[in-house]
């Protein structure tokens, strides 16, 4: 079982992300199950959500206590939520922002992790180019299909036109398709610099 | 066909698919989902011919249904927590007269204090009602849950409740198996009433009745539960025959043929308690689970059966009984009146406090080993009890209990994870 | 008006079911064809106006809609007189189900005639005062927000009677009531600010309010024909004294009734849409002791000596009655000068 969670605030779409995720595994055939961490909703406060994706019935309940992966929407939350907790030392983390880690202040703790599983990416950014607005976890999504090579960019793209209609969907595609590709360049990157 | 929907979204077309022909809710969380789905499908046409009334508080819907319901027509609503209770008297009222209204119960818990979170304690609070209860494990059990009891409810005219647990499975995304509607249709009959308010053959229903008639009365509503420990499986084989799954029923065991310790429980955290119980049987502990679905009509004989065997049953319960300790635990003992075991409540996940499997781990490892307490609160914070009990000590004017405990837990800190 | 004008009637008896009229035109009691809605055998006290009003009420509602027609009932005296078990007085479909909800149970019954196409099927849902005006305000509100096609009949004995004569939100000033005795420096019920249902339902703006009396039962009958000619949430109070709460003799019902109406204590009239469309005049005003003075729940202020300030305040309330309903002028009934009143509290003629 892979198990994510994702981070951010009301109104950014942190439940949307771990729906569509879900969507996006069971349109490749696969089981998954997404929910929020419940609580009042209010703009502006931290929210959580959870995806998990098996290839059987997932049976279990809990909040994703140990998670294989993270997705940050809203790096304002990092030094004031403890963010990483239960993350293993070989889960991937996203964040959306334009810094590094180390810009971030985060320099110290991916130091335990694996470094090629770790980035950073401006989804917000790419959120406002391709959409008119800075949401980012459409984007988000494109760029984990990346990463995490858990699901394909096509059945992320697939889930965000099944819930959004029209020019909604399609630009939140395009944001997913170009931070897929952002991701992608950057992962080439770091293994060249890694290996060069 | 196969989705990847909201559970209220799955309920909602479930019972849309039931072909209801009035329905009245206020809303609540975390049933808001399911009542703002149904109204869209009445509103664009797609359920017809139905009636969607947006009434005024929780004792209204029950109200306009129980007048429904006696002129004919399949009636449905849903609430929760103080929406219930809101709606008690018509609960007593409906089971009473006999009117085979069907309720969603997303359960969640009970103020003072306020919480919006899960846990059982408004459905165990109507337990008494004369309500059938059924627990669903599982969205895809929750929305086939309903389908059969729209059919159970009319075949023993007496009304039912199906329990789903709030936020965790009203809020999930996860893969159903949404039926086609000839299918539901073949399953469920048209509604047949046994008692109608009919110009054409005036009746009166509803009269006050003394000593003399009472208990006859009452009896009836008990009657019609013996009949349904009958019907809820006859309907579940049904259910199993024409729609290829196994959903309802009495209760449905896991693991436990060979089982010395058996871990019982309601609704979704069976899910949980599965997987927990997977890792210990990989261990060798010799543990299963007998899950309840039939809360009320309580199944005495198929829980006897089921747990007879065993060394141990650990009652894993999300509600309290102040001032005394379990409730599903003092039904299981009636049901094991003569046997010799050990039992253990366990009272867990109240307010929606995570039921986690490291939590499981330890509980359930403790059980096989007789070190627990016959009553036991898992995850409980003493130290935070103690505290305020000082507090109150040591002033009369020690303030209110939530306020002086939130701060003491520093709430920000308290946060979703 | 409603009910037209009554030419001939005979004096000291009042008997209603004038035998010159057409035959449409004549009380639904006076034809042998006559429901019986509520038939005898019920259990009611000697002279209760409840029993009476209902009565007419009812088998006008049926004459109007052809028999078909299903009633819901409040908790109360007329479902408990009606119903001792074993046996009911209805002979007509009829449901109780609990204190606070029979306008939402009224709601449900025509919601479920409505999805089955039995839309010629009409409902009327009915209670006391407690029922409609304390702990059934919500529901009653709400179906009239919605605007259900419910006709809800409300009979105010001014007391919950049934439970031995506790004080209601429609208990009126100074009278005695179990939880309201005639003891202590202001004996009797306090003057509050008092809750007219009728008003409520016409800041609903309805299509049709009216209110009534058992003194007039013809005007009774003609204002539930006219309510079943409406389709949308209406409402009808009607004012039956209680001769055990009230402690009047059982023969004098009526009487008392039309005391009421005689004084200003209760105006009697029709509103549609929130606007008052035709009052009831008075015939022949009497001073409110003449209505107070027979009351038993009144004896108080005569005995031991006359609480004069009192009654004044009550002449008063009914002086504003008059004024705010206009409720004398002609002996012909008409249109008050300023249609609605009360919205800005100066209404009235």
């Amino acid at each position: 079982m892979f198990e994510v969670r994702i981070h951010g605030r009301g109104g950014q779409g942190v439940v949307t992300a771990a729906e569509l995720l879900s969507l996006a595994a069971f349109d490749e055939g696969r089981y998954a199950q997404a929910f929020p961490s419940f609580g009042s909703e209010r703009m502006g406060a931290p929210v959580v959500s959870f995806c998990r994706i098996d290839d059987h019935e997932i049976r279990v309940r809990e909040p994703v206590m140990e998670p294989d992966a993270l997705i940050v929407v809203d790096p304002t939350l990092l030094h004031q939520v403890d963010l990483f907790g239960g993350l293993g030392p070989d889960g991937f983390i996203l964040i959306n922002t334009a810094k590094s880690f180390d810009e971030l202040g985060l320099g110290e703790l991916v130091k335990g992790f694996r470094h090629e599983r770790l980035l950073t990416a401006p989804a917000g950014e790419l959120a406002r180019k391709h959409t008119g607005r800075a949401v980012a976890n459409a984007a988000l999504l494109g760029g984990f299909a990346a990463l995490s090579g858990l699901i394909s960019l096509d059945a992320v793209a697939g889930a965000i036109r099944e819930r959004f209609a029209g020019t909604v969907g399609e630009g939140n595609v395009a944001a997913a398709q170009a931070a897929h590709a952002w991701v992608v360049e950057e992962m080439r990157e770091l293994s060249g610099a890694a290996s060069g | 066909m196969l989705r990847q929907v909201e559970g209220s979204r799955a309920v909602a077309e479930a019972v849309a698919l039931c072909r209801p022909e009035v329905i009245c809710a206020y809303p609540i969380s975390p049933q808001t989902h399911i009542v703002e789905n149904l109204s869209q499908l009445v509103k664009s046409g797609e359920l017809a011919p139905c009636e969607f009334v947006n009434v005024e508080s929780e004792l209204a819907a029950m109200s306009v249904a129980i007048g429904a319901s006696a002129t004919g027509a399949r009636a449905y609503t849903a609430t929760a927590s103080q929406g219930l209770l809101y709606m008690t008297e018509a609960l007593y009222n409906a089971s009473g007269l006999g009117l085979p209204i069907v309720m969603t119960l997303a359960n969640r818990a009970i103020g003072a204090p306020i919480n919006i979170w899960n846990d059982h304690s408004d459905s165990m609070s109507q337990r008494d009602s004369g309500w059938i209860q059924l627990y669903a494990e599982t969205n895809q059990e929750a929305l086939d849950l309903h389908i059969q009891a729209f059919r159970l409810a009319e075949e023993l005219s007496t009304p039912v409740m199906v329990c789903m647990d709030g936020f965790i499975l009203t809020h999930a995304v996860e893969r159903v198996e949404i039926p086609d509607q000839e299918y539901v249709d073949a399953f469920l009959p048209a509604f047949q009433p046994r008692q109608v308010l009919d110009p054409d053959e005036p009746i009166s229903i509803g009269a006050m009745v003394g000593p003399e008639a009472f208990m006859e009365v009452k009896y009836l509503a008990h009657a019609k539960q013996m009949q349904a420990l009958e019907l809820i499986p006859e309907i579940a084989a049904d259910f199993k025959d024409a729609f290829g799954r196994d959903s309802g029923g009495l209760i449905r065991a896991y693991r436990a043929e060979d089982a010395e310790t058996i871990v019982l429980a309601l609704g979704s955290v069976l899910g949980t308690i599965k997987d927990t119980v997977d890792e210990l049987r990989e261990q060798g502990v010799k543990i299963g689970i007998v899950g309840i679905t039939s809360f009320r009509p309580f199944p005495l004989d198929a829980v006897r059966d089921a747990l007879s065997h065993a060394e141990r049953v650990v009652v894993l319960e999300k509600a309290l009984a102040v001032g005394v300790g379990g409730i599903v635990s003092a039904n299981v003992r009636m049901a094991l009146a003569g046997i010799q075991l050990h039992g253990y409540t366990v009272i867990a996940g109240l307010g929606g406090r995570p039921i986690t499997k490291a939590s499981l781990r330890g509980l359930l490892a403790d059980a096989a080993a007789d070190r627990l307490e016959p009553l036991t609160f898992l995850d409980m914070d003493w130290d935070v009890v103690n505290r305020e009990l000082e507090r109150m000590g040591a002033s009369r004017e020690s303030g209110p209990h939530a306020e002086n405990i939130l701060r003491d837990v520093r709430s920000v800190a308290a946060g979703p994870v | 008006m409603s009910a037209p004008a009554i030419r001939f009637y005979q004096t000291g008896s009042f008997a209603v079911g004038n035998r010159l009229l057409d035959p449409e035109q004549r009380s639904v009691q006076a034809g042998e064809q006559r429901m019986n809605s509520i038939t005898c055998g019920h259990r009611a006290c000697q002279g209760c106006g409840e029993a009476l009003g209902a009565r007419y009420a009812l088998d006008a509602a049926m004459r109007a809609t052809n028999g078909q027609m299903i009633a819901a009932n409040a908790t109360g005296c007329l479902e408990v007189f009606s119903t001792p078990y074993p046996e009911t007085s209805w002979r007509i479909p009829w449901i109780h189900s609990l204190f606070a909800n029979a306008p939402a149970v009224s709601t449900g019954i025509a919601a479920a005639l409505r999805v089955k196409g039995r839309e010629d099927v009409r409902v009327v849902g009915q209670g006391g005062d407690g029922g409609t005006v304390d702990i059934g305000m919500a529901c009653l509100s709400g179906m009239f927000e919605r605007g259900d096609d419910v006709l809800y009949i409300c009979y105010d004995n001014e007391a919950y009677m049934n439970t031995g004569v506790q004080r209601s939100g429609a208990t009126p000033p100074a009278a005695r009531t179990a939880t309201t005795q005639a003891v202590g420096p202001e004996p009797g019920n306090v003057f509050g600010q008092g809750k007219s249902a009728p008003l409520i339902a016409m800041a609903h703006e309805i299509p049709y309010v009216a209110t009534a009396t058992v003194a007039e039962l013809r005007d009774l009958e003609a204002k539930v024909a006219t309510a079943m000619e409406i389709r949308g949430a209406r409402y009808l109070h009607v004012f039956v004294p209680c001769p055990l709460g009230w402690g009047t003799a059982s023969k004098d019902t009526i009487r008392i009734a039309r005391l009421a109406k005689e004084s200003g204590i209760f105006p009697v009239f029709e509103a549609r849409d929130g606007e008052v469309t035709d009052v009831s005049k008075i015939r022949r005003q009497v001073p409110v002791e003449d209505y107070l003075r027979p009351q038993k729940r009144f004896a108080h202020l005569f005995k031991p000596e006359p609480r004069t300030e009192v009654i004044a305040r009550i002449q008063a309330g009914a002086e504003r009655n008059i004024r705010r309903f206009g409720l004398l002028g002609d002996s012909e009934s008409g249109r008050s000068e300023s249609g609605c009143a009360g919205a800005d509290g100066e209404g009235g003629a």
